[in-house]
């Protein structure tokens, strides 16, 4: 029985190590390196980045960098920054809001690498039938809770005087079930993004209320990276971002060929594509995204977004206050907690390709 | 001797049962403090500390806005939830299972059909279900009462079926009606055979339950899984995760009590 009981303590210790080993794989480590991942989920700004994968311009850049850069599409979005946070990618496509969130909330040091978009219309509240905002006033509005679209309400609900205590509650709807929760007698209003946002305006009786581009600039979208990544990795940003404003490129000039695929591959066509990227403010033109990342009005957004962000109790339990998580801009200024910097917003890479450096 | 004849006495046994909960525990710390060492605001595998001082608010500390403490509401909605939807699928489970394995007729009729339909991904049908059940709560009880009401009526006709033939020809011959015999025969032999399948789908139910939570709702276990998840909030989703394992066992060892003091003539099952 001795033995018996030696082994299974043993096989129990083995056990219990190689089960450590396995999901406690600490986070990307800070050493030069050559191979990353990046994730990335479908979005109509996002788009560019399963293009750039597929039809090998990342490969090229890469490939003159030296390094090795895999794209992978992720098809549940707060699943890609849950991954990216637990160390398992060193790039995420994701959010100004969701970057602060869930990343920087946890820790995890992360730069502004690539600031691909805002949206312009892409998120919009919808009600069925007529009337305005003020309207929504004892109703139920569905929204997929605490994300950009819960933002947006906050937002719209403050411009006319209302909080969301003045409404009939909001309710957790899952993005995947919006057009068929829509349909049911139960909805009266809902807040979400493109392209179900168009989906639900093609049914009668549905009226726009109000859209990002009533607060444009706030909702922005960004290639996010893990910033001692990007440190040790100099080439790792310069390759990202040459591959992702040759594209750019494509798409300023209208290359049909490019804009078809990614149309495609977001299950729509290029007509539906090109009215989704008519309510987002592409940055074609890295100078443009220099401009936008350096204007004064992206700390007031922040600001904002992390007044929203504790105020609803997503940045934790342990922040004792909206400043909890720090935000470097590129001109060194710093909003919230100086001593917590998690989030930094960086031109240098959006400068390179606007300098022709790359 | 034999390795299937070696039988752990009692100390080794309790011992032996231990030791997967411990290594996982073990594990579990050594991974968290591994990456907390890399992190300390890592919010993957929260140290156990931060799990007992989670837990401790969530059971205790009210709602910063409406005082009510959230964990309970959600145990209170989501039980509610699920016993409705098991209580529904168990009754036409069992008045279905008697009906197609006594009855020829009904069997000819519903047999093919229940096979057929519990072929069918509930999940897949979501949007028709919101259509026709609204979005509240009857569309979640809904879900749970399609996802495991096939499987139940399956097994129910199949017990039904397996009862002695002798035992139908024995009450026949005293003169018992076909209702005496679903009632006299029939149904003492499924019982307990009902709050064993019960307990087999109460995993399904809860997994239906979580799904429907996560789709459209303002409360509820699954909901509140779904919604901090937003945040990475482990440490609220994994008390969570263990609260709900606590129930799902409490449960299933409460059925089996009652079934063992019901129906005692159907001997000791797991």
């Amino acid at each position: 029985m001795t033995t018996t009981r030696l082994r299974a303590a043993a096989a129990a210790a083995a056990l219990s190590l190689g089960l450590g080993a396995g999901f406690g794989a600490a986070p990307a480590a800070a050493q030069e390196k050559t191979e990353f991942r990046v994730a990335w989920s479908i979005y109509v700004g996002w788009m560019p980045w399963g293009y750039l994968e597929d039809s090998g311009i990342m490969d090229t850049w890469a490939e003159k960098y030296g390094i090795d850069v895999e794209i992978v599409q992720i098809n549940d979005y707060v699943e890609s920054i849950n991954q990216y946070t637990a160390g398992a990618f060193d790039g995420v496509s994701a959010t100004n809001m969701d970057a602060l969130s869930i990343p920087a909330g946890s820790g995890v040091d992360t730069t502004a690498l690539i600031v691909g978009d805002y949206s312009n219309g892409n998120d919009a509240i919808i009600r069925k039938g007529e009337g305005g905002l003020e309207d929504l006033a004892g109703k139920p509005v569905h929204l997929v809770e605490l994300s950009v679209s819960h933002y947006l309400l906050a937002r719209a609900l403050d411009s006319v005087g209302l909080s969301e205590r003045d409404l009939d509650g909001v309710v957790n709807t899952s993005d995947a079930d919006m057009i068929a929760a829509y349909q049911t007698d139960d909805v009266q209003a809902v807040v979400t993004w493109n392209p179900l946002v168009s989906a639900i305006l093609e049914q009668p009786g549905a009226t726009k209320l109000y859209d990002s581009s009533d607060i444009p600039g706030e909702i922005i979208d960004i290639m996010w990276v893990n910033t001692e990544t990007l440190a040790a990795n100099p080439d790792f940003g310069k390759a990202l971002a040459g591959a992702w404003y040759e594209v750019m490129g494509l798409m300023a000039a209208g290359d049909e060929e490019a804009l078809t695929a990614m149309a495609e591959a977001s299950g729509t066509d290029l007509a539906g594509y090109q009215a989704q990227l008519a309510s987002t403010e592409m940055f074609h033109d890295p100078a443009d995204a220099v401009a936008f990342t350096s204007d004064p009005a992206l700390p007031e957004t922040m600001v904002a977004v992390a007044a929203f962000l504790f105020d609803k109790g997503i940045l934790g339990e342990g922040a004792p206050s909206a400043d909890f998580v720090g935000v470097a801009y590129p001109d060194g200024s710093v909003t919230g907690d100086p001593n917590n910097v998690r989030l930094r917003y960086d031109t240098t890479y959006m400068q390179m390709a606007a300098d022709g450096a790359l | 001797m034999r390795l299937i004849n070696r039988k752990p006495g009692r100390t080794l046994a309790v011992f032996l049962a231990l030791v997967p909960f411990v290594a996982l525990v073990v594990a579990y710390t050594v991974a968290s403090e591994m990456r907390l060492a890399a992190n300390p605001s890592d919010r993957l595998l929260p140290s156990l500390a931060t799990l007992g001082e989670t837990a401790a608010r969530l059971f205790t500390e009210g709602d910063r806005r409406t005082g009510e403490i959230l964990l309970w509401n959600d145990t209170w909605v989501s039980l509610a939830r699920l016993g409705a939807g098991v209580a529904i699928a168990a009754a036409t489970g069992l008045l279905a299972g008697l009906a197609v394995g006594l009855l020829p007729h009904a069997r000819a009729a519903l047999g093919t059909f229940v096979a057929v339909v519990s072929m069918i991904p509930p999940l897949a049908i979501l949007p028709i279900l919101f259509i026709v059940f609204g979005l509240g709560e009857t569309s979640k009880v809904a879900l749970i009462v399609l996802g495991i009401t096939p499987v139940l009526i399956r097994d129910m006709s199949q017990r039904v079926l397996d009862i002695p033939r002798e035992l139908v020809v024995k009450a026949e011959t005293l003169g018992a009606s076909s209702l005496v015999i679903a009632l006299r025969v029939a149904l003492p032999q499924v019982m307990p055979r009902l709050v064993q399948s019960v307990r087999l789908s109460l995993g399904p139910a809860w997994l239906f339950l979580i799904a429907a939570e996560a789709i459209a709702s303002e409360a509820g276990l699954g909901y509140r899984i779904f919604l901090v998840r937003r945040y990475l909030a482990m440490d609220v989703i994994l008390t969570y995760v263990a609260w709900i394992t606590l129930l799902a066992f409490l449960i299933d060892w409460a059925l089996r009590a009652l079934s063992r003091r019901l129906y005692p003539w159907a001997g000791g099952t797991l």
